[in-house]
């Protein structure tokens, strides 16, 4: 925990001690340049940044009362790391002035490697944040060019080492997997040496809408089949088990508990977060909302109200059914109360070897996991 | 009371998309009966069903009010009528109550397989025809080619031929003045007994059951009792009528007129279609026509998919019943599928009609199995047996003689497709074929068929080998002897007695191969493996094998993911209600009557 952080809290507003504190997420919709895998929302018109920020902070106000305190603080994107110093330095000012961020708070910031010199990096940590989240996706200059990534393998492999000389102890990777001619087990190999508390392995997914799908489509781009995609899943598990790390959500690993992505886990264990920028969600425990995706138009909402456009209020059926979704795709797995499925079903799955039931808990094995999206049917 | 004279009783008929609603619409529209700010489109076909599939199953009838040329003021009774095979025996008492046809022909498409049809079925009657050819603002309207076929193919006068746009209701009023001068008004005698023509009945909820009927000869008010000549029913009229845009009273229904008799009929299923009204106290001697009573051809279980919806099944089935005396149904059971009812229908768009109206109007969450032909045994102790369900299929060792009905179909084609035509119905096990030309280029069929081949997609196939162009219609003649098998269906190793089914010894391995594949096709991959077999008394003659996905997960779950990822599941577990278990398998609704689905070519 930063000096930093621990000097502004002091400073904050009295905040309701009965409100429990929630999980900030921040959505930095710029990129330098789009992915042709990524379908998230981001623009690269960083000329709107400043728009964006004044935006933003005016969200931030709207929130004060509801969401006074926050134990994890998440800045993700888009590219985060794109803001200048300036940009980043006056939103976090904002953000402590505004609510109050809790001693010992997970703070995490997505980076892109090219843009993790060491002084941004320590401006970062400058800046209150404790985690690094660094979008390394391969190490293979191949594929990170196939990507169409703006970084080189050395550049990703400088940016760790940066990382960890600015102070990060809590530094997580992203990988991908699934790439056309990939050494995985190479990858892995170099992204184990450099002892990251965390591991971010994603199977390329080829999103609809991508430029991707359409070179898949038109037959240029081959993925790997689905066979393939399952032992290179069930490979990453026990290389990564032989490493110390365990497979606590889908593509999730860390190093120790305490490595584990606190902020993210709220998303999986229902609790309340708020999401502020273009296409963000928020969640009270019962209430789910959502901003609108265009950047003008959340520019424009907030200049005179809200930029919320959708809201739904789950009923307990949809609780639990989010529970069971949620659960299959953590090492926490779900409760057996909520399980309504017969017992023989559950005897089945276990049989299968796709889960474990201990201490009144469903719990996904690896190979469990991955049917993370079909054994919340099957239990329910 | 309109004098005769002022009455012309019609339909009118046309090969498929012709333009026949348009046309109606557009007549109704031009009486004045309605406000163009009500006419509401394809008025007649009320239905949501018949709209969507274009074709008129329950008939509406409709007398227009319209003033001539020569200031009398006439009634035109537009009589529609139903569109398919299943239901011709109700187009021919439609057409038995009319004195004349309009034969619609696209100005751009021109004669086609069911017009030709339709031109036989309304010479069948005596019918007076007027050709019109419609769809003349068409830019590929080719009125000189149309009228050529009109004189070749129809054997018309098409200097005779109205020409008509009913979309831009151009030459309306001169199909008005041609059904006033052309059409021959209704002959009948008021002072006879009477005879009045059943040709429709529908039932409303608060009046009980509306009958439609063309009154031949004699008279009949409010008060008078009637009976029916098919089975001496007899019920006291409480009211009858015309048919405007709603029920019409009126004191009288005279001879030559068509309306309505309210009676206090409980059911549709208490009239007949094709019955003659007369008065209890002066019978006619005579019935109108021949009198035929509705068979039930294609028999399939009904099972809720749900267990516990069975008392839901059995409400919605008796309401569904109110309105469609063609339905026959009785209780059944499945050791896959629970209880449930075994039903007949005139064939298989009936069976379709009715399980989608069962679905949507009645909300029922049904599975029907597939479906199957009445067989008959005679068993080797002397016995006979009749089944209409696989299920109750004897020991073969116990059968002397299986039978299986036989129907004579007639199916009218452009020559050109001959060859095709006489491959399926050979493949389909047709026999003692006979040839007709009735016109030029058009050929006309006769086969002896099993109709056990009819309905497994014989329509799909005969459509689709003839481009639209075949005019199909069958009828039943008799049972014959045929060397028939049952063949079990397992899914996973497990019977599931409603897939099996019966076939022809020939053609079993054939069939059971083609519904292992469209298992495969309709039942969705699962978490393991699942095989599909096909059995005669307990040896496989089939198989397929639907391999288990190996994965089903998406890489990232994240705040934003959460909402539409529940929603996709909510979804999934929607499809799945609609899935029933059969064993550790979910075999989705359609799965079962996947037999039935064309092959493909």
């Amino acid at each position: 925990m930063s000096r930093f952080h621990r000097k502004h809290s002091l400073q904050s507003l009295n905040p309701k001690k009965t409100e429990p504190a929630a999980g900030l997420y921040i959505h930095v919709p710029f990129c330098a340049s789009k992915c042709p895998y990524c379908d998230f929302f981001s623009v690269t018109a960083t000329d709107m940044i400043d728009s964006w920020l004044e935006a933003l902070c005016r969200e931030l106000d709207l929130y004060r009362e509801q969401f006074p305190r926050f134990e994890t603080v998440y800045l993700g994107g888009g590219t985060p790391s794109l803001l200048s110093d300036q940009q980043l330095g006056s939103l976090m000012e904002y953000v402590r002035r505004s609510i109050s961020i809790l001693d010992g708070a997970e703070c995490t910031i997505e980076v892109n490697p090219d843009d993790v010199s060491r002084e941004k990096a320590g401006l970062l940590r400058d800046l209150g944040f404790n985690r690094l989240s660094i979008g390394v996706q391969s190490f293979n200059d191949r594929l990170l060019s196939l990507l169409q990534r703006r970084h080189t393998a050395l550049q990703a492999c400088e940016a760790v080492a940066h990382a960890a000389t600015a102070g990060f102890d809590s530094i997580s990777l992203d990988l991908m997997f699934g790439l056309p001619g990939q050494d995985w087990e190479a990858e892995l190999a170099q992204a184990v040496a450099f002892q990251p508390g965390h591991l971010s392995c994603y199977q390329l997914t080829i999103k609809p809408g991508t430029p991707f799908h359409a070179l898949q489509q038109s037959g240029e781009f081959e993925i790997a089949s689905e066979e393939t995609l399952v032992q290179l899943f069930m490979l990453t598990d026990s290389i990564l088990d032989d490493a110390g790390y365990a497979h606590y959500e889908v593509s999730n690993f860390a190093r120790g508990i305490e490595y584990e992505a606190r902020h993210n886990s709220r998303y999986w264990q229902h609790l309340p977060y708020l999401g502020l920028g273009p296409s963000a969600h928020s969640f009270d425990g019962r209430t789910r909302w959502w901003n609108t995706a265009s950047l003008p138009e959340y520019c424009q909402s907030l200049a005179k109200g809200s930029p919320v456009v959708g809201r739904e209020t789950l009923t307990p059926e949809q609780l639990r059914l989010e529970r069971l979704m949620l659960g299959m795709r953590t090492q926490r797995g779900i409760a057996r109360e909520d399980v309504s499925a017969d017992v023989s079903v559950l005897e089945r799955l276990e049989r299968a070897g796709l889960v474990v039931v201990h201490d009144a808990r469903v719990v996904p094995t690896a190979r469990g996991m991955l049917f993370a999206d079909r054994l919340p049917l099957v239990l329910e | 009371m309109s004098s005769m004279r002022h009455i012309r009783n019609f339909s009118i008929i046309a090969h498929i998309d012709h333009g026949k609603s348009t046309l109606a619409d557009r007549l109704i529209q031009s009486s004045g009966l309605v406000s163009d700010r009500d006419f509401h489109n394809q008025l007649l076909d009320n239905m949501d069903l018949e709209q969507e599939r274009g074709i008129t199953i329950k008939s509406q009838t409709i007398a227009l009010p319209y003033t001539g040329p020569d200031k009398q003021k006439y009634v035109l009774n537009l009589i529609d009528t139903p569109g398919h095979v299943d239901f011709s025996y109700e187009v021919s008492r439609a057409l038995a109550s009319c004195e004349g046809v309009l034969l619609l022909v696209d100005a751009a498409q021109g004669v086609e397989a069911q017009t030709l049809a339709n031109l036989y079925a309304a010479m069948e009657h005596d019918l007076t025809i007027i050709p019109v050819i419609n769809k003349i603002d068409l830019p590929a309207a080719d009125i000189e080619r149309v009228k050529e076929e009109i004189d070749a193919e129809l054997g018309l006068d098409s200097d005779k031929a109205l020409l008509c746009s009913a979309k831009d209701g151009i030459g309306i009023e001169e199909v008005f003045e041609a059904v006033i001068e052309r059409l021959p008004p209704p002959i009948g005698d008021l002072a006879a007994p009477l005879q009045a023509l059943i040709f429709d009945a529908n039932y409303d909820q608060f009046r009980g059951t509306v009958v439609s009927c063309r009154v031949f000869n004699g008279s009949l008010r409010a008060g008078d009792t009637i009976r029916f000549m098919s089975n001496q029913a007899t019920y006291r009229v409480e009211e009858v009528g015309v048919f405007r845009l709603k029920l019409e009273k009126r004191q009288v229904l005279s001879a030559g007129e068509v309306g309505y008799i309210i009676a206090g009929i409980k059911t549709v299923a208490d009239t007949r279609v094709g019955d003659t009204i007369t008065l209890d106290d002066n019978p006619a001697a005579k019935v109108v026509g021949d009198f035929k009573e509705p068979k039930s051809m294609v028999f399939s279980s009904v099972y809720p998919i749900a267990a516990d919806d069975y008392p839901g099944l059995v409400d919605a089935l008796e309401k569904y019943k109110l309105n469609d005396a063609a339905l026959n149904y009785q209780k059944d059971s499945s050791a896959a599928l629970g209880q449930g009812f075994r039903c007949g229908f005139l064939g298989l768009l009936h069976l379709e009609i009715v399980q989608e109206r069962m679905e949507r109007e009645h909300n029922q969450a049904i599975i029907m199995t597939a479906p199957s032909v009445q067989y008959k045994f005679i068993l080797k102790d002397g016995s006979e047996l009749t089944i209409e369900n696989p299920q109750y299929y004897p020991d073969p060792m116990a059968i002397e003689t299986a039978f299986e009905p036989y129907v004579r179909i007639n199916i009218i084609i452009p020559e050109r497709y001959m060859g095709a035509v006489m491959k399926l119905c050979t493949d389909r096990r047709g026999s003692n074929s006979r040839f007709n030309y009735p016109s030029p280029k058009r050929i006309e069929i006769n086969f002896d068929m099993p109709l056990a081949e009819i309905i497994y997609d014989f329509y799909d196939r005969l459509k689709s080998i003839t481009q639209g162009y075949g005019s199909f219609d069958y009828e039943y003649m008799d049972h014959r002897p045929g060397d028939l098998v049952k063949i079990e269906m397992m899914v996973n190793h497990e019977k599931v007695d409603a897939l099996s089914f019966i076939s022809h010894r020939d053609n079993s391995r054939p069939r059971a191969l083609q519904y292992c594949e469209r298992l495969k096709e309709e039942i969705p991959r699962q978490m393991f493996k699942i095989i599909i077999q096909g059995s005669i008394g307990g040896s496989v003659i089939a198989r397929s094998t639907i391999n288990p996905f190996r994965k089903d997960v998406t890489a990232k779950c994240y705040g934003g993911d959460i909402s539409r990822k529940r929603k996709l599941l909510e979804k999934q577990k929607k499809g799945k209600d609609r899935m029933k278990m059969v064993g550790n398998v979910q075999i989705p609704q359609k799965a079962f009557v996947a037999i039935l689905k064309s092959e493909k070519d």
